[in-house]
């Protein structure tokens, strides 16, 4: 068995546009089986939207990756057709929704890395690319100021949502460090200092614990991925090319 | 029969496409909205360029079989309808025409200086009521004078 394509690999830029679109149709697909079973309707909107935002910037950069790797590969055969082992997603993004605190956690730490991602992105040399990044920056700020806004009212809530708060953030740390090694030591710090400030306000700890795992870059997933990928393809899996 | 000069068929293919709406709010066409962004007549073929507002804005796919649709009705039978990523869209690309509109209609329109007034009774200082509203591009709002809870077209 030879070692899997990707590791020791330089990403092209088609597999690096498709590990960020896979970031996002797996979080889009998280968030979205909290449809229907939010906290109020609001929030139950609003995460139907954050969902929608991430499909949308998926489908932008599947189809901008099919183009640039040449062979005719589009936004379905990359979402429906591809096993777990060629998923690129970080890990962070297909840990499962858990309690609300732990959704709006992840929602966090995420987004405020999509906000320095995304920003980092303005100056390629690449006007579709540029644009894609352009609109997933300002949603992204949205999406933060959300999220941010719910840990603090969590964690600086009742004792029981502060508790549950805690363990979200004490329980989904070890997933960051993939997720910022993408990202130039600026940015990176950029990161540390917002996702303080509002663990801060929310008198929630960072967690001192190093233990840090990788490897949804290189298809090395969590258990968690399969089922996700099982249900959302099932469909195209049984009935290859359906269409309606 | 009528020979029309390619500056008639522009002016066609405009009228037609200008009309083109936005299916989750009909009140505003896509000109109002900056989503058309080119308009071009080559030999009888027209190509149309629009650009998506919010990423994940499921009203797209409808505005380009819509535009695809206007821009057959007004006689045109070779019809490409052109997607632009770049530069991004932004709230600031609505007409003045538009705000006006989505006041008179109820949703407070886009504001760069970020504020926002009642539509119904012109009080300033709403309360936000959730970040996100019926639509992507919307958060719901409540007027904190009138007590009316409305839309507010978000600054993107």
């Amino acid at each position: 068995m030879s070692a899997h394509p990707l590791v020791g690999h330089h990403l092209s830029e088609a597999e690096h546009l498709l590990a960020h679109a896979d970031d996002n149709l797996v979080l889009a697909q998280r968030l979205g089986e909290w449809i229907s079973r939010a906290p109020e309707l609001e929030e139950d909107i609003a995460i139907g939207n954050i969902a929608l935002d991430h499909l949308g910037v998926a489908r932008a950069l599947y189809t901008r990756a099919g183009e640039l790797e040449g062979l005719g590969r589009g936004e379905d055969d990359f979402a429906m057709s591809r096993p777990e082992r060629e998923y690129r997603n970080l890990l962070l993004v297909e840990q499962p929704n858990g309690d609300f605190a732990q959704t709006m956690v992840r929602g966090l730490f995420f987004d405020a890395y999509q906000v320095g991602l995304w920003d980092g992105m303005a100056g390629v040399d690449d006007t579709e690319l540029t644009g894609i990044a352009g609109r997933a920056l300002k949603e992204a700020r949205y999406h933060l100021l959300h999220s941010s806004t719910w840990v603090v009212r969590l964690g600086d809530g009742t004792d029981e949502s502060h508790r549950r708060a805690q363990e979200a953030v004490d329980r989904l740390w070890r997933y960051t460090d993939e997720m910022l090694e993408e990202l130039i030591p600026i940015r990176r710090h950029a990161w540390g200092r917002v996702v303080s400030a509002v663990l801060a306000e929310a008198t929630l700890q960072v967690p001192e614990d190093p233990y840090q795992r990788g490897g949804g870059r290189r298809g090395l997933h969590s258990e968690h991925l399969g089922p996700l990928l099982a249900e959302m393809q099932w469909m195209q899996r049984s009935y290859a090319g359906l269409r309606w | 029969m009528v020979t029309v000069s390619a500056a008639d068929d522009l002016e066609r293919a405009r009228l037609a496409a200008e009309q083109v709406v936005d299916p989750e709010i009909p009140i505003l066409t896509i000109a109002d909205l900056g989503i058309l962004r080119d308009l071009v007549v080559v030999g009888g073929r027209v190509v149309a360029t629009i650009t998506p507002t919010y990423s994940g804005c499921p009203a797209l796919a409808q505005i380009e079989d819509d535009l695809r649709r206007a821009l057959d009705h007004a006689g045109f039978d070779q019809i490409e309808v052109v997607m632009t990523q770049d530069p991004a869209w932004s709230s600031d690309w609505m007409t003045d025409e538009g705000r006006e509109k989505l006041a008179r209609f109820g949703i407070a329109p886009p504001s760069p200086v970020g504020e926002v007034s009642c539509p119904r009774c012109r009080a300033a200082s709403p309360r936000e009521l959730s970040h996100f509203g019926s639509t992507a591009c919307k958060a719901l709002m409540v007027c904190t004078s009138c007590g009316d809870p409305f839309d507010r077209f978000k600054e993107y």
